[in-house]
C-alpha cells in the first residue's frame, strides 16, 4: 500500500475551511465528502485527529456523505475508517475514487 | 449556564418529565375501547397495539414486561388499564400498582364495550384532573434516565450527530444519570468495543451470549443481514458496510464502562450508570422497549432523516447533515451541521445538545410530540399459539 495523501498544513480547527472532505483519523483509507464533489475537482480533506490536511484529484462524482479513496489498495484489502477495519475491497482502488457498494463489501459474509 | 430542571417526582421516587394519563389495551380487541375513553376524557392518551393474545413462554413474559414498564414509567401519572379477560388485565394492573401510582384494570367480557367504556371513563376523568394538579419540582440530571438510539443514519452521523450524543452521555453519567443504548444486530462490525466496555466478565459473558443469540436467529432463517443493514436508507447516504454503520452507531455510546445488560423492556435494578439493552435496530420496537424500561427522554441522531416518536418519552432529533436539516428542518430539534463545516466544535454541539435536553425536560415539546409522532410498537417474539 502506498499512500499518496500528503499531509499539507495544520488546519485551524475554528476556520471555516474550504475543505470538502473530512477524515475521521490519521491512517485511514477514506474520506468522507462534506460537500458535493465533481469528477476532475482538487479538493481539500481534514483530518479530525489532527486538523492536518491533504489535497487529491478526484476520479467520479462524489455525493455528500460518500466516500473517497485516500489511498491505493489492492482487491481484498480491508479498509480502515475510524480506525478499524470497515469491510474489504472488491476492486483496486486509486486515491480518489469514489468508495461505495461497487467497490468495497462487507468483512462479514 | 446551567439551567434550573424540574420534573415529577412519583411515588416510587423515581423522576418523570412528562405527565401522561394512559388507557392500556393488554390486547388488540380493547384498542377500541381505550380509544372511546381517550377521546371522551381531554388530556388522556390511549396507547392502541396489535398484540396480547395467545402469546406463550418468553414471548407472553415480554408482552407483559413491556405493559407493565410502560404504565410504571415516571413520564406516566395514572393509567386506566383494559382487556377483554380479567386475569391478565389485573396482572398488569397489579404490576402497575407496585410503583404507587393510581392505577385501576377494567375487562370487557361479560360487560361490553359500552359499560366498560363508561366505567373507566369515571376512572379516567378522575385520575387525569387528579394528575392536572401535580406540581413539577427541581430535579437534577442524576434524577433522569435517558436513551439512545440513531436511526436513517448516514456518514454524518457518523461524523457529527452521534458524536454530539456522547458528548452529552459522558456528561450525563458523569453527573450520575442513567442511560440506555441498545440495537444487538447493528452492533455487527463493532460488537468487540461494546465486550470491551463491559464492567465484568459476567457482563461480556451476558453480552456475547446474547448478541450470538439475536445474529444466530437471523442466520437461522437461512438469510444474512446484507439484505436488510444497510438499509436502502443508509446506503443512499453513503454507508457500504455493516461495519461502517457499526462504528458510526458506537460512536454515540460515549466512553464509559457499561455496568449492566438489560433483557428487552427490562428496568435497571444496578443504580445509575451505562446500560446495554437487548433490543431490535427498528426506532419503534426499540424505543418502545427502552420506555418499557424507564427512560423517560430520548435522544435520536439522524442522518437521511427518521421521524419517530413515542407516546411516552420525548425523542430529541440530532442531524448533522445540511440536505436533512434544510429539506425536514421541521424534525430536527438540534442541527449540528457546523460540525461538517467546522464552524463549531464537538465540545459546543454538545452544549447545544445539553441545553436542548434541559429545555425538553422543562416542558419544550419535541419536534416530534409537536407533530403529533407517538409510535407505539410492541416487540414480539414469535408468532402465537
Amino acid at each position: 500500500m502506498s499512500s499518496s495523501a500528503q499531509k499539507v498544513s495544520v488546519a485551524d480547527e475554528r476556520q471555516t475551511s474550504t475543505h470538502k472532505f473530512l477524515i475521521h483519523e490519521k491512517g485511514d483509507h477514506v474520506g468522507v465528502a462534506t460537500s458535493p464533489i465533481k469528477e476532475g475537482e482538487k479538493v481539500t480533506g481534514i483530518f479530525m485527529n489532527d486538523n492536518t490536511e491533504v489535497e487529491l484529484v478526484a476520479n467520479g462524482d462524489i455525493p455528500l456523505g460518500h466516500k473517497i479513496a485516500l489511498v491505493d489498495l489492492g482487491e481484498g484489502q480491508p479498509v480502515l475508517k475510524y480506525g478499524i477495519q470497515i469491510g474489504l475491497t472488491t476492486q483496486v482502488w486509486k486515491p480518489g475514487d469514489y468508495v461505495h457498494t461497487h467497490n468495497i463489501k462487507t468483512a462479514r459474509w | 449556564m446551567e439551567q434550573r430542571l424540574y420534573g415529577y417526582r412519583r411515588e416510587n421516587g423515581k423522576v418523570g418529565v412528562r405527565n401522561h394519563v394512559i388507557i392500556l389495551p393488554v390486547d388488540d380487541i380493547s384498542n377500541a375501547a381505550c380509544e372511546a375513553v381517550a377521546r371522551q376524557i381531554q388530556g388522556t392518551m390511549a396507547l392502541p397495539h396489535a398484540y396480547g393474545r395467545l402469546q406463550y413462554g418468553p414471548d407472553l413474559d415480554l408482552h407483559f414486561r413491556t405493559m407493565i414498564g410502560i404504565g410504571s414509567n415516571p413520564n406516566v401519572a395514572a393509567v386506566v388499564v383494559i382487556g377483554i379477560e380479567e386475569n391478565w388485565s389485573k396482572l398488569i394492573a397489579d404490576g402497575i400498582a407496585k410503583t404507587g401510582k393510581p392505577v385501576s384494570y377494567f375487562s370487557i367480557e361479560g360487560n361490553g364495550d359500552l359499560e366498560t367504556i363508561r366505567r373507566a371513563s369515571w376512572k379516567a376523568k378522575e385520575y387525569v384532573q387528579w394528575a392536572s394538579e401535580l406540581q413539577k419540582e427541581p430535579i437534577e440530571l442524576k434524577d433522569l434516565t435517558i436513551s439512545i438510539k440513531c436511526g436513517e443514519s448516514d456518514t454524518t452521523t457518523g461524523l457529527g450527530s452521534c458524536p454530539t450524543v456522547s458528548q452529552a452521555v459522558d456528561r450525563l453519567l458523569d453527573a450520575g444519570a442513567t442511560v440506555f443504548f441498545g440495537e444487538t444486530s447493528e452492533l455487527t462490525g463493532g460488537e468487540h468495543l461494546i465486550y470491551n466496555r463491559m464492567a465484568t466478565d459476567e457482563l461480556k459473558e451476558k453480552f456475547m451470549r446474547i448478541y450470538d443469540n439475536y445474529v444466530g436467529e437471523i442466520e437461522s432463517k437461512g438469510v444474512d443481514l446484507l439484505g436488510s443493514q444497510p438499509t436502502q436508507g443508509n446506503i443512499a447516504g453513503g454507508l457500504s458496510t455493516i461495519e461502517e454503520k457499526a462504528l458510526g452507531n458506537i460512536a454515540k455510546t460515549g466512553t464509559k464502562e457499561v455496568i449492566g445488560v438489560l433483557d428487552p423492556a427490562e428496568s435497571p435494578e444496578n443504580g445509575s450508570g451505562l446500560y446495554f439493552m437487548d433490543t431490535s435496530s427498528a426506532a419503534a420496537e426499540c424505543i418502545t422497549l427502552m420506555a418499557a424500561g424507564g427512560a423517560v427522554l430520548h435522544l435520536f441522531p439522524t442522518g437521511q432523516g427518521n421521524i419517530i416518536g413515542n407516546p411516552i418519552e420525548p425523542v430529541v432529533k440530532i442531524t448533522a447533515n445540511p440536505i436533512t436539516a434544510g429539506t425536514m428542518s421541521e424534525h430536527i430539534d438540534v442541527d449540528v451541521q457546523g460540525l461538517l463545516s467546522r464552524s463549531i466544535t464537538l465540545e459546543e454541539a454538545g452544549d447545544q445538545l445539553m441545553e436542548v435536553i434541559a429545555r425538553t425536560v422543562n416542558g419544550r415539546l419535541t419536534c416530534a410530540e409537536a407533530l403529533g409522532h407517538k409510535e407505539f410498537v410492541m416487540t414480539k417474539l414469535y408468532r402465537s399459539a
